[in-house]
């Protein structure tokens, strides 16, 4: 098949997949709520990648972000008003305000020590989560909530009971966020950010505020992040304190890898393979941290550039 | 309350110095291989477990002894087979490896050894109160912190006068350059990782006498180490000797007053490094960059 037509087709090859997931998930032994895991842990990595694999800049810190998203959004149904879009913008807000705060002490920091900074940074939510059990239920996470069916005045939809009206709405979400992500990556900033990565120092010898943009690329992402974490919450029903412990960051930044960061979809398929191997693998065995582990150390040593890198080389040999 | 300042300041000082120990091999990888070591704190659990095998043949002294050097055997047969390859990349491949790693030691320590808690005996003379008005002063204790004062004295007399060392300092400056000398770069690498990862050992042995051993304990004493780093200044050895102290004792006079933020005042502390002095305490202009 030629090129051209190939990729042509890969768009609405995605979507169509995405949409009638819940149809042929059942049949291959998956259930629909495995596939609406996915789409949200997807949107996550995507949210990482956006930083990592658009700008070059590594936050292994991320589920700091993710968690806030989850626990503003659980605080607001809980406290505020039994409204799911309320909460999920209120998730929105806290994390992603918390990441425009902390960015700014983060943006001068690079490379490794970029990365270093935001995994001690992150860490300080996981502690609050942790030890302020009086508001946030500490290590049982916050509980006491549950997503509220859409009200939309002439009919509701009922997305609490219904697993597939609730995949439909995520899937929604999910439209919405990856469709703001491309438009931001295709805009000259994210044109920008892609030269930031490229070279750095010539990007700066162009006169382009480098700390600037590598802020505003890191705020975004932990917007998109939070959102992430506060449709997270409407799929658990609670917030977990272990959702911003710095693991929960590594995994999204392997799901980012394990698919091929530097393509757009790569984190998706990456979530998809590493939600549905973790079910899987914590169904068998005890020892399923043994295996994560060695997927890391084996994706590392030999997949470096992920499944869709690999595919793309296979392709142009 | 004058009793009750004093325990925590010394308890401070006491988790502050395991901090250091644990730090200044961190930071030793970090500065030369630009490798951000997450599987620290499994070395160091591996560290107390070989102990807590080989002490009923060679004692608790033979323990001492032994386990750090054979941790660091390991760390120097993981480091050649899966770190070196890395080494020409990204620093998030390593990163990413290291923190597989991780998990791969704490699962296989909780094969091995169980995943219930051991408890680890000292020998008589070290474990008695030397005081009865500051019972907390213990033999063993005062052991540790001289233990990591010689350790950390050990590794300055290493850095400065020794062949190997110098070419560690060196290579952390400019190391195409060491290696433009004709120095083989790779062991200098693994001899590098070597001495990082006998100083977790040594922390795991000294830990496990005074906490017991678990196969978690390694996670808990990432995080401060990695705060020492920063605080102290990236790239700098006795910056991290002065962070890892300043942490402790800050976590051990906030525990006096308000025992919930204990943990959380290192952050507060580092925020406020950051926002101050960028490059940490004692760092040098343009390595955090």
């Amino acid at each position: 098949m030629n090129q051209r037509l190939l990729s042509s087709l890969r768009l609405p090859a995605i979507w169509a997949l995405l949409l009638l997931a819940p149809y042929w998930m059942t049949p291959l032994g998956g259930y629909t709520a495995l596939g609406t895991r996915v789409l949200v842990l997807a949107l996550g990595a995507m949210s990482v990648n956006f930083l990592l694999g658009f700008t070059g800049v590594l936050s292994f810190g991320h589920a700091a972000y993710f968690g806030l998203g989850a626990y503003g959004a659980g605080f607001a149904l809980k406290f505020l008003a039994p409204s799911t879009p309320l909460s999920i913008l209120c998730g929105m807000l806290l994390g992603g305000v918390a990441g425009a705060v902390l960015g700014s002490l983060i943006v001068r920091r690079r490379g490794v020590y970029f990365a270093m900074v935001t995994i001690a940074f992150g860490q300080v939510f996981y502690y609050i989560a942790f030890q302020w059990s009086s508001v946030t239920g500490g290590d049982d996470g916050l509980r006491g909530f549950s997503r509220q069916p859409l009200d939309f005045g002439l009919f509701t939809i009922d997305i609490l009971s219904n697993a597939n009206a609730f995949y439909y709405f995520v899937l929604a979400c999910f439209a919405l966020a990856v469709g703001v992500m491309g438009f931001v990556l295709g805009s000259p900033f994210g044109r920008t950010m892609i030269a930031i990565r490229e070279n750095e120092r010539r990007a700066r010898f162009l006169g382009i505020p480098i700390e600037l943009h590598i802020w505003i690329a890191f705020t975004l992402s932990c917007f998109f992040m939070a959102y992430a974490g506060s449709l997270y919450a409407m799929v658990n029903n609670f917030a977990d304190p272990r959702g911003l412990h710095y693991s929960q960051s590594g995994d999204f930044v392997m799901m980012a890898v394990m698919g091929g960061m530097r393509r757009f979809w790569g984190p998706l398929l990456g979530a998809a393979v590493f939600v549905v191997l973790q079910d899987y693998l914590s169904s068998i065995t005890v020892n399923w941290m043994s295996f994560v582990g060695f997927l890391f150390v084996f994706v590392v040593l030999f997949f470096p550039r992920g499944l869709l890198g690999v595919l793309r080389q296979r392709r142009e040999a | 309350m004058t009793q009750l300042l004093l325990f925590n300041v010394t308890n401070g000082l006491i988790i502050g110095a395991f901090y250091v120990l644990m730090a200044l091999g961190l930071s030793l990888i970090l500065n030369l291989s630009n490798v951000i070591n997450f599987a620290h704190g499994g070395f160091l659990v591996l560290g107390g477990y070989i102990a807590y095998t080989i002490t009923p043949y060679v004692g608790f002294w033979g323990a001492l002894l032994l386990a750090p050097p054979l941790t660091a055997v390991i760390g120097i047969l993981v480091e050649r087979t899966l770190i070196r390859p890395l080494y020409g990349r990204d620093p998030l491949y390593s990163l990413l490896l290291t923190f597989g790693l991780a998990f791969i030691l704490e699962d296989g320590t909780r094969f091995l050894w169980g995943a219930q808690g051991k408890p680890v005996t000292v020998p008589a003379v070290l474990s008695q109160p030397l005081s009865y008005d500051y019972f907390f002063i213990t033999g063993y204790r005062l052991f540790m912190v001289a233990m990591v004062v010689v350790s950390v004295a050990l590794l300055f007399v290493l850095l400065r006068y020794t062949r190997l060392g110098i070419r560690i300092r060196a290579g952390t400056l400019d190391l195409e350059m060491v290696a433009a000398m004709g120095i083989n770069v790779r062991v200098l690498r693994s001899l590098n990782f070597g001495v990082g990862i006998f100083l977790a050992g040594l922390s795991g042995v000294l830990a496990a006498g005074q906490l017991g051993l678990e196969p978690t304990m390694g996670t808990g004493l990432l995080m401060p180490s990695f705060i020492a780093i920063i605080v102290g200044g990236v790239g700098s050895l006795l910056g991290t000797l002065l962070g890892g102290l300043l942490i402790g004792v800050a976590s051990g006079l906030t525990a006096v007053f308000f025992p919930s933020a204990s943990e959380a005042i290192m952050y507060v502390l580092m925020a406020i490094v950051l926002l101050i002095r960028p490059r940490g305490l004692l760092g040098e202009e343009g390595m955090m960059t």
